[in-house]
């Protein structure tokens, strides 16, 4: 790798000894927002899609419940955008406030990437959500699914060029350093650069997981209510068909991703396994507390050579271990080696859960079970959590770098003093604490007041509308409906 | 001619028309926020709310693509400006967090009149912030080895004072044209009597800060008014003052969409005159568009993209505000 060495950027300008760290302020002001931000695309990216593909349902004819759940979410969709557009703006100038460094030695390779999400994506989705949220009566029918279908195409494309850059910082490859600063060489390599389309693969399919437990939950929770039970149904099915795929597929994704990790940020997945002595092949943790002073783990509880088994797929295969490098070059053990237990265990929590579901509807008792509906109606979360924390996982697991092997995390600051951080930092979290809470309570509210209740004498859905009806009114005589 | 020399100078005019267009389509939803406060009722908040709803998100989109741009084009200046503006640009990004979000809680909830109220204020904030951007990229920053090398509120002076009235003053006027032209009832005839005092302190503050500039800045002093500049230049506060006396006799005789038009053109000629004003400087005193533009094969690689992509994206920009045309009526809302 050309550069891989640890180079100054630009100058940097010594900052006088003060009460304030201005590095720790910087990383944890730029973590709370980008966690902040990071919550809502993981959700409107996989909802953009399920609205799209409801709006071409009631399009081609698939009745009339279709387009109410649609525009269910797409309710819900407008609260959840405007958050993330405007904690997203706010990332796009955070570079430069926070990481001025970075942003001047990397600026030649990490400001075209940015700057083909904002022409490709950004305009794109601005524009045409205005016509799938305000112009469902000033356009003809196709263009406005149309819209939602360019809505969900311009999120993914977002995806790729942010996780492209992303991805570089991890595994920087097609250009070469001068005088602290990357200058490109080969565009091709940059933005496919050799993490990129694993990375790109495995937060896409978390966003549509994320999003697919979301409906999942909901339509457990109305069907557990007795309300909107034809809405329901349908969320349930056409969400338990999707995450049957996508989270057995998402187990195998990880698996690659970790396996080119493994080959191109060996400490990271060190890190990952709190696998100290490359010498010997590596126990899996299932608990552990890595004690980072004493190079060893406490308190273990672990499967024999269990690592080695998932990472060179040989029991007594090696790998590199956290003692392979200096102490200053190694990652914080804790949040990496803890994020990535909560991210694996909701792994393993999704795949069976969308495979039971697949089964109990296989016969018939999807919708009567009321135990899995009650569990589902409860794990509207767990994409979330599992996306943070796999951001954590490998982001922490990057540092002391930023960029891996040419630039140091330290060294990428800005000149602004640890006062003026630390004045900005409770900013941020007073007026993200508002905006989060209010946001939450206002999708709360959506989802209390359910789809729109259908239209007299409106054609139901072909399959089980009758059934439905019958179950609505046994429900009502039970006195069960709200 | 050397892709060194006219690479930067192809991304100066493409960022600058990108702030150009923020200024103008930005500038007018957030004049409407400031407007906000003087509405009778959360009827017409409402309906001034709907004249501007389905644009509000792409017209943010120009200030990430300026953001953007300056790193993609001028890195070097994206990382002074940002660290020599960086309490501006954190209260501004805040301010357009909490007006963003209000669109959408506004509708939703209960309190419509505290949501109007962060609506206003935040769209307020940003505008008074944008101006303090203004001042610190008009009067200079300090730089030492390619680095920021100034103090905190380093941008905290008097001029940026005069800035931070000025700005929000203009997007005030952009507003209630705005409201004139795409409103009927009351809130248009209200704007339009706002919009009279509103154009005359624009002029006010246009006077100041052509004024107080030339005084301060020996550099600007000399751009305007050294031979032969001053030859070229006079037709600059000219048309300025005929745009001004044309937007009063339009908004006088009832016109719709002509003191709209003339804002713009206002808008226009006062960013013409910074650009005359601080060209070739980015940071100024010190570092030109040369000075801090990206690896030239950066600037290219973007260049081939945005030259496909960005009339794609005025012409579907255009295609919103076609689709959305018409004037939005009393208890008229799209939600």
């Amino acid at each position: 790798m050309v550069g891989d060495r640890h180079v100054r950027a630009i100058a940097p300008r010594r900052i006088a000894a003060m009460d304030f760290d201005p590095l720790l302020l910087a990383r944890l002001q730029f973590a709370f927002t980008i966690a902040f931000h990071i919550v809502f695309p993981s959700f409107t990216i996989g909802l953009s899609a399920y609205i799209a593909t409801l709006s071409a349902m009631a399009w081609i004819g698939g009745g009339g419940h279709y387009r109410r759940i649609g525009e269910f979410w797409t309710r819900i969709f407008a609260v959840s955008f405007g958050m993330g557009v405007v904690s997203g703006v706010v990332l796009s100038y955070q570079l430069g406030t926070n990481w001025s460094r970075f942003s001047a030695a990397t600026g030649n390779i990490i400001g075209p990437l940015a700057g083909y999400e904002v022409l490709s994506a950004f305009f794109l989705e601005a524009s045409f959500l205005a016509i799938l949220l305000f112009g469902g009566n000033r356009v003809p029918r196709w263009l406005h699914v149309m819209s939602a279908v360019i809505v969900a195409i311009g999120t993914a494309i977002s995806a790729f060029w942010i996780l492209s850059a992303n991805s570089w910082m991890h595994t920087p490859a097609g250009h070469e350093m001068r005088g602290g600063v990357a200058y490109p060489l080969d565009w091709w390599a940059i933005v496919f650069n050799p993490s990129f389309p694993y990375r790109l693969a495995h937060m896409l399919n978390a966003s549509y997981l994320t999003a697919g437990f979301v409906v999942l939950a909901v339509g457990a929770r109305y069907l557990l209510a007795g309300r909107h039970v034809e809405e329901a149904r349908t969320m349930l099915r056409m969400a338990i068909g999707l995450l049957a795929v996508l989270a057995p597929l998402q187990i195998l994704l990880g698996d690659l991703h970790g396996l080119n990790t493994l080959k191109h940020q060996p400490t990271k997945i060190a890190a990952m396994e709190a696998h100290w002595d490359g010498s010997k092949p590596g126990d899996f943790h299932i608990f552990a507390w890595p004690d980072e002073k004493a190079e060893a783990n406490r308190f273990a509880i672990s499967i024999p050579r269990g690592s080695s088994l998932i990472l060179t797929h040989d029991p007594n295969g090696l790998f590199p271990g956290l003692k392979d490098v200096p102490p200053q070059d190694r990652p914080p053990l804790i949040p990496v080696f803890f994020a990535f237990r909560i991210m694996l265990a909701i792994g393993f929590f999704m795949a069976p859960a969308a495979l039971y579901g697949v089964y109990l509807w296989y016969r018939g008792r999807l919708f009567t079970t009321r135990w899995y509906l009650h569990a589902m109606a409860h794990s509207w979360w767990i994409g979330f959590v599992a996306v943070i924390a796999g951001w954590i996982v490998t982001e922490s697991g990057r540092q002391p770098w930023i960029v891996q092997g040419t630039m140091r995390t330290a060294d990428a600051t800005s000149p602004v003093v640890g006062e003026a951080i630390a004045f900005t930092f409770a900013l941020f979290i007073a007026v993200y604490g508002i905006v989060f809470s209010a946001g939450i309570y206002f999708i709360n509210r959506l989802i209390a007041r359910g789809p729109e209740p259908s239209e007299p004498g409106e054609r139901g859905p072909r399959l089980g509308s009758a059934l439905a009806g019958l179950g609505d009114a046994a429900r009502s005589l039970a006195g069960r409906s709200s | 001619m050397t892709a060194e020399w006219l690479l930067p100078l192809i991304w100066a005019g493409i960022i600058g028309a990108a702030v150009a267009l923020y200024v103008i389509l930005d500038g007018f939803d957030l004049g409407v926020g400031m407007l906000f406060p003087f509405a009778k009722d959360d009827r017409e908040r409402s309906q001034m709310m709907a004249s501007i709803a389905p644009f509000w998100d792409g017209n943010e989109t120009w200030l990430v693509m300026g953001g953007a741009g300056l790193l993609v084009a001028f890195p070097l200046a994206y990382a002074i400006l940002m660290p020599a503006l960086y309490l501006p640009v954190i209260v501004m990004l805040l301010a357009l967090v909490f007006r963003g979000v209000a669109f959408e809680f506004r509708e939703l909830g209960a309190r419509k009149s505290l949501w109007s109220a962060v609506f206003a204020g935040g769209s307020a904030v940003a505008a008074l912030s944008q101006g303090v951007i203004l001042a610190g990229m008009i009067q200079g920053i300090r730089v030492e080895n390619g680095a920021f090398a100034g103090g905190a509120l380093d941008w905290a002076t008097p001029f940026a004072l005069l800035c931070a009235l000025g700005v929000p003053c203009g997007y005030a006027l952009l507003g209630a044209t705005w409201l004139v032209m795409k409103t009927d009832g009351p809130v248009a005839e209200r704007a339009r009597t706002q919009a009279k005092p509103l154009l005359v302190a624009v002029l006010l503050f246009v006077a100041a800060v052509s004024l107080w500039t030339p005084f301060a800045f020996p550099r600007i002093a000399e751009r305007w008014f050294s031979l032969p500049n001053i030859l070229y230049l006079w037709p600059v506060p000219l048309l300025t003052a005929l745009t001004a006396l044309v937007a009063w006799r339009a908004l006088v005789r009832g016109r719709s969409a002509t003191p709209f038009a003339c804002s713009i053109g206002l808008f226009l000629l006062g960013y013409l005159g910074l650009v005359i004003s601080s060209f070739p400087y980015l940071v100024p005193p010190s570092l030109t568009i040369w000075d801090t533009a990206a690896a030239p094969t950066s600037q290219s690689f973007m260049l081939i993209g945005t030259l496909v992509l960005l009339p794609v994206i005025l012409a579907y920009t255009a295609y919103v505000y076609w689709v959305f045309r018409g004037r939005i009526g009393p208890g008229e809302s799209y939600h």
